[in-house]
């Protein structure tokens, strides 16, 4: 194996060289880990510690006590802006919209992609250029006109107005994941359908769908991930009751004057982080991709 | 052209009155299928921007007046106190963070480049506050940070009493957690994307530079960092966008305080339109952060186009 390694960045010194090399490398790469991994550990193990514990011992330190009530309060009973069912409705109300959005968005980015890139047709490049413009529309250009279209729609303060505004900003995301893995099927395979006599949706569903796995996943999971953790539209278009979780997080944490109580507040972070995080553990090679191509394109 | 006739052949065989309509939608189909998403993103890019531009040029105050006034809320803007703190916060924040996060993004990318041991892991630590969105990120920061809380009391607990660390809550230092919250989140994924450079520069380069006797170092310095050199561009671009569309972060960290100290223009533009009910100035403010990120993405978007053709030229 060792020959089939292109080069050995430390091959060209000594043994003890090599040796000191190696202490350095992993001293660092473990010095940043514990950056990386601090507030993790942080809040999981203050979502197990009792309050007492926590003002006595401080936040950053090992649990003295433990107990699993944190997230069940957290979760059902734990008092935000003036309702005590917890973080749970939020919770709710942020998979009611994220499952529709990533789901609509992504059927119709899909569809988008094969047509401009299987059935181009006179400025339809044009066409595509347009809505990749999308990609860089920044949330407050749309603020004051959304809360104005969503007036007229009845669908102030609705999970069902979030599921829209997410679906449209999303749509230049998805046709362009799609569009840009789609320019990667052979030409001669689709002409070869259509001298067969397949149609455009035949040779969608036969031909161009059962390609799409890896594409899909990479959008579903962009998409997801996004909406979840968005919290612009999530803060303005919706309040009380129908917030989604990001936007309810907030009101929770932030909350006036009374005393912080930090168990319950990180259980209750964990499970806003929870979906996306999973996620990210399940489909880490996925999500890089739809990263590197969401946020460069 | 071809393939279209093969397709109609169904309805030609068909001979209903309708059949010369039913084909040209059938043709038209891939046009049809395209059009509600084109119409939504038109109006969503186009209508809804020129919307917004209006009404920074418009009366609007609590409730939208689309009567004419003028740029006079554009030159309101550029004297309020509050922007002129938002944009040097901004363009503070957005240095620190851009440098921050690139140096240790390409730090921790040199160094998995090494044949580290369980690389696997590592890059799993590093890129996971990606998928944490901002107000976790923000939430949590605020408490390791806040003085009472978090680090300072942690240092005095162990013994040094007379520690101090409460950025958080100085005016003049609050913005700087700020920038290390912005790092946290986003060198991970500034590794990712130097990594991918790294690993496609071609060994043999490498190797000849090695059999010459130059040491790593040096080929880093001299051979690999020149040829990810496009990288390092589209890194800068991308932390650039996400600095100047910053809201979620600051609101979780800070509220934007103390007082009004780490205001950045997102905060504005939000309390300008929602919470003060001056419309019109938080448009022009919107506009400003959009004419920031043209600043950023249109050259970028021109060099790449640039670049590409270069090499379809060359082959």
């Amino acid at each position: 194996m060792a020959e089939t390694v292109a080069y050995d960045p430390l091959g060209s010194a000594g043994t003890w060289r090599r040796y000191r090399a190696k202490l350095v490398i992993y001293t660092l790469l473990g010095l940043f880990a514990l950056y990386y991994l601090l507030p993790l550990v942080v809040v999981v193990l203050n979502s197990f510690r009792d309050l007492s514990d926590i003002s006595r011992n401080g936040l950053i330190n090992l649990p003295h006590s433990f107990s699993l009530d944190y997230w069940s309060l957290a979760w059902d009973k734990f008092c935000v802006g003036g309702t005590c069912a917890g973080i749970e409705p939020f919770f709710f109300n942020s998979v009611a919209m994220v499952v529709p959005a990533t789901i609509i968005s992504t059927a119709i980015g899909s569809i988008n992609g094969y047509v401009l890139s299987k059935w181009r047709f006179a400025g339809s490049e044009v066409l595509f250029g347009l809505m990749t413009l999308g990609v860089f529309m920044p949330g407050q250009m749309v603020l004051l006109p959304w809360a104005r279209v969503l007036g007229w729609l009845g669908l102030t303060n609705s999970t069902t107005g979030l599921v829209l505004i997410h679906c449209v900003q999303g749509l230049s995301f998805t046709t362009l994941f799609f569009r840009n893995y789609y320019v990667n099927i052979p030409d001669d395979l689709i002409k070869a359908a259509r001298i067969d006599g397949a149609g455009f949706w035949r040779i969608f569903r036969k031909i161009v769908l059962p390609l799409s796995p890896p594409i899909v996943i990479v959008t579903v999971i962009w998409q997801f991930t996004n909406i979840w953790n968005e919290f612009l539209f999530a803060v303005i278009f919706s309040s009380g009751t129908h917030q989604p979780i990001t936007a309810a997080l907030i009101a929770l944490s932030a909350g006036g004057t009374s005393v912080h109580q930090y168990n319950v507040e990180s259980a209750a972070v964990l499970i806003a982080a929870l979906p996306p995080l999973l996620v990210y553990f399940f489909g880490g090679r996925y999500f890089l991709r739809g990263l590197t191509q969401g946020a460069i394109k | 052209m071809a393939g279209e006739s093969v397709t109609l052949t169904p309805a030609r065989v068909t001979p209903t009155r309708s059949r010369p309509l039913r084909e040209r939608l059938t043709g038209m189909l891939p046009q049809l299928v395209l059009a509600p998403s084109l119409l939504a993103t038109f109006v969503y890019v186009f209508v809804f921007c020129g919307w917004t531009v209006w009404i920074s040029l418009s009366n609007s105050t609590l409730m939208p007046d689309y009567s004419l006034s003028g740029f006079h809320h554009y030159a309101e803007l550029w004297s309020n106190r509050r922007w002129s703190i938002a944009y040097t916060n901004l363009f503070l924040f957005s240095s620190l963070y851009v440098i921050g996060a690139m140096a240790i993004g390409l730090t921790l990318a040199i160094l998995i480049d090494q044949r580290v041991r369980a690389e696997a892991l590592w890059r799993t630590i590093y890129l996971y506050p990606l998928a944490v969105s901002f107000v976790v990120t923000g939430t949590v920061w605020r408490w390791l940070l806040s003085p009472s809380t978090g680090i300072e009391s942690v240092v005095r607990q162990l013994g040094w009493a007379s520690f101090k660390f409460d950025w958080l809550v100085q005016r003049d230092m609050a913005i700087y957690t700020v920038v290390i919250t912005g790092i946290w989140q986003a060198s991970g994924f500034v590794m990712a994307l130097f990594l991918a450079g790294l690993r496609s520069v071609d060994p043999d380069l490498v190797k000849a530079a090695q059999i010459d006797g130059a040491n790593m170092p040096r080929i880093y310095r001299r051979i690999i960092l020149p040829a990810i050199g496009p990288i390092f561009i589209a890194v800068l671009v991308v932390l650039l966008q996400f600095a100047i569309k910053t809201f979620d972060l600051v609101i979780a960290l800070t509220g934007g305080g103390p007082g009004i100290a780490t205001t950045v223009p997102a905060i504005y533009v939000y309390d300008l339109m929602f919470q003060r009910g001056q419309m019109a100035q938080g448009a022009a403010a919107a506009i400003m952060i959009f004419l920031a990120l043209s600043l950023v993405l249109v050259p970028y978007t021109i060099w790449t186009n640039w670049r590409q053709r270069r090499e379809v030229v060359r082959g």
